[in-house]
């Protein structure tokens, strides 16, 4: 920026007074600051990461709408909630802990494990369905914590921890179930409950779909509103300086895993309800979607930047592309190279939107 | 040899504000200081100057909790005082801006004044919810700000990536003198910065002065240290070399000093 002053550097702005900010070097300032509209827009951008993800969706939905007159049919948009609940629940886990700079592959198979744990003891050992979800609330908090304690004391990469927790997880729940399916008819009517729809202007919803809406509003609001969710973006931003400002790194990722433990465990009741199941075999690319979900959502890998909200979006525009190609009669190979171009744009654009004012 | 002591002599009667005696630290066989002596007093600009490897951002880290002295004191208001880590030094009311700024880039300009300590909203959603007050912080900070005469960084709700290096600057500054700190230590805060914007760094160090804020700045840049130091600590080989002042001496004594070339 230097290079564009031709004249000496005048004095600095002696404005002890609060008055209005017109001095020639402020004036200079402003006209720096905004150069071109394309960095602009790049600004936007950057300071509100869901705008893509929110235009992405729009005009996909449009175009689906255009190519079928079925897609924008009530019944489809349940649908399509309903197919999104699950990984936009363990999209919120995973949203956190991308947020922190970090990463989560075992964030399904904790989930599968979670939902195992709920639907055996509560049909094998007949305990109480209230129990049994709890019991599946301490093995994602388990999960949680075993993912955290390694990531924050023994200082491994989360790629690394979570890749072995990972296999940990799915040996687990193969080991402990057997690989039985338990199924729907047999549980308890409060496990399935997720399930269960209800009428809106038309549109059905399900439980499970309410219920990962309530979690975007809470996570949301507890991202922006406490001095912990502040912390979380600090911590993701720039350890160092989280640090120095005060901030006790390991115990903000230690409190990251463990919500996103709890939050699992609810992904895996919506998913029993869902699925009318618990299959020890479901769920093996939810680890995977749910990093999608929040990539295309706009929330940067490297930390530090992003929203739920963007996840939520990026979660429906997946559900969208995999429905909407599907009804356009295309294979459903299709569906899945289509998922991973928006990956590859979803980051470039990311990288492209990073470069503000370095 | 002969302005060392005598150049302080006339202040000491004073009680200095940070009073480091005789610090030694080694890193395995190298030795980092070796029996270094720092005082700053009341209302004063004190530069720490040195080549490198003289062992500046050693005595820094010393006094700041990053490192703990091997022997040696370090004395606050006169009181012994022990710092094991960087929060102990800054709880104390020792606040620093490190080279690197420590600042968080998405967070905005409040945020990051009260990243650590945030305000938290009265009754029970600060207390059991733990939200925190944004428009009393947005407030706060932009009385602070004021204070400082940052008149560029009015909107506080801007995210401090979106500055320019001497507003993140200004920003980090801003934060070390806000929460009622004794000391203020500047890391090379011009180091990174153009001509303009070091300008206005420089000034904002006079005002914290004028303020009342002792302020230990190390910097590479000896223009910027004659021009807003009231004494300046020489480092070198680890020890203090000397301790000068711009009136007392010419930059070019203050580099014979820092090179060995002069014994000061």
């Amino acid at each position: 920026m230097s290079q564009h002053t031709t004249e000496p550097a005048p004095a600095a702005p002696a404005q002890p007074t609060s008055g209005p900010p017109t001095s020639a070097l402020d004036l200079a300032e402003e006209f720096l600051d905004r150069s071109t509209p394309l960095s602009r827009i790049r600004n936007v951008l950057h300071r509100y990461p869901a705008i893509s993800p929110a235009i992405v969706l729009v005009i996909a939905v449009i175009v689906f709408g255009l190519l079928n007159d079925r897609f924008l049919n009530p019944a489809n948009l349940s649908l399509i909630t309903q197919q999104v609940a699950v990984v936009g629940t363990l999209a919120v886990a995973q949203t956190l802990v991308i947020l922190t700079a970090g990463i989560d592959l075992s964030v399904g198979a904790a989930m599968v494990l979670s939902s195992m744990v709920i639907a055996q003891t509560s049909v094998n050992q007949g305990i109480p369905a209230v129990l049994a979800l709890l019991l599946g609330l301490v093995v994602g908090l388990a999960a949680g914590a075993l993912n955290g304690v390694l990531v924050t004391r023994l200082k491994l990469p989360p790629f690394i921890v979570t890749l072995g927790t990972l296999s940990i997880f799915v040996a687990l729940t193969l080991l402990y179930s057997g690989g039985a399916t338990v199924r729907g008819g047999e549980m308890p009517e409060l496990l399935t409950w997720t399930g269960s729809t209800f009428d809106i202007g038309g549109v059905n919803f399900t439980v499970g779909v309410l219920l990962m809406l309530l979690l975007y509003v809470a996570i949301a609001l507890i991202l922006s509103k406490t001095a912990w969710g502040r912390h979380v973006y600090a911590v993701g931003d720039d350890p160092e300086a989280a640090r120095l400002a005060g901030i006790s790194v390991s115990r903000v990722l230690m409190s990251v895993y463990l919500a996103a433990g709890a939050i699992l465990a609810l992904a895996a009741w919506i998913q029993i309800g869902r699925t009318n199941a618990a299959s020890p075999n479901a769920g093996a690319e939810l680890n995977l979607d749910s990093i999608t979900a929040v990539v295309i959502g706009g929330t940067s890998l490297f930390g530090g930047r992003g929203t739920v909200w963007g996840t939520l979006l990026g979660a429906l525009i997946v559900g969208v592309f995999r429905n909407g190609l599907s009804l356009a009669g295309l294979d459903v190979l299709w569906q899945t190279f289509a998922v991973g171009v928006l990956i590859i744009v979803a980051v470039s654009v990311d990288q492209w939107i990073r470069k503000v004012r370095k | 040899m002969t302005t060392a002591t005598p150049a302080g002599a006339a202040t000491e009667t004073r009680t200095p504000v940070l009073q480091a005696r005789r610090l030694v630290k080694t890193f395995g066989r190298v030795v980092g200081l070796d029996g270094v002596s720092l005082e700053l007093y009341p209302g004063e600009v004190l530069a720490v100057i040195g080549d490198n490897g003289a062992g500046k951002s050693t005595l820094i880290k010393c006094l700041t909790g990053a490192y703990v002295p091997d022997e040696g004191e370090l004395f606050l208001d006169g009181q012994p005082v022990h710092f094991k880590r960087p929060q102990d030094a800054r709880a104390a009311g020792i606040e620093t801006v490190y080279q690197n700024l420590a600042v968080s880039p998405a967070l905005d300009v409040a945020s990051n004044l009260f990243l650590g300590r945030e305000v938290r909203k009265k009754g029970i959603l600060g207390s059991v919810f733990r939200v925190v007050d944004q428009k009393g912080m947005r407030k706060q900070a932009r009385e602070q700000l004021t204070s400082l005469g940052i008149s560029t960084l009015q909107d506080v709700t801007v995210p401090v990536e979106n500055l320019s290096g001497g507003q993140r600057q200004a920003v980090a500054v801003a934060r070390a003198a806000a929460f009622g700190s004794k000391v203020v230590v500047l890391d090379e805060p011009t180091a990174a910065l153009g001509v303009r914007e070091s300008n206005q760094v420089l000034e904002l160090v006079k005002r914290l002065r004028d303020q009342g804020i002792p302020v230990i700045l190390i910097s590479h840049n000896m223009p910027h240290v004659f021009e807003v130091a009231d004494r300046i600590h020489i480092q070198r080989l680890g020890k203090r070399a000397a301790t000068i002042t711009p009136e007392s001496h010419s930059m070019t004594d203050a580099v014979a000093i820092m090179t060995g070339a002069s014994q000061g």
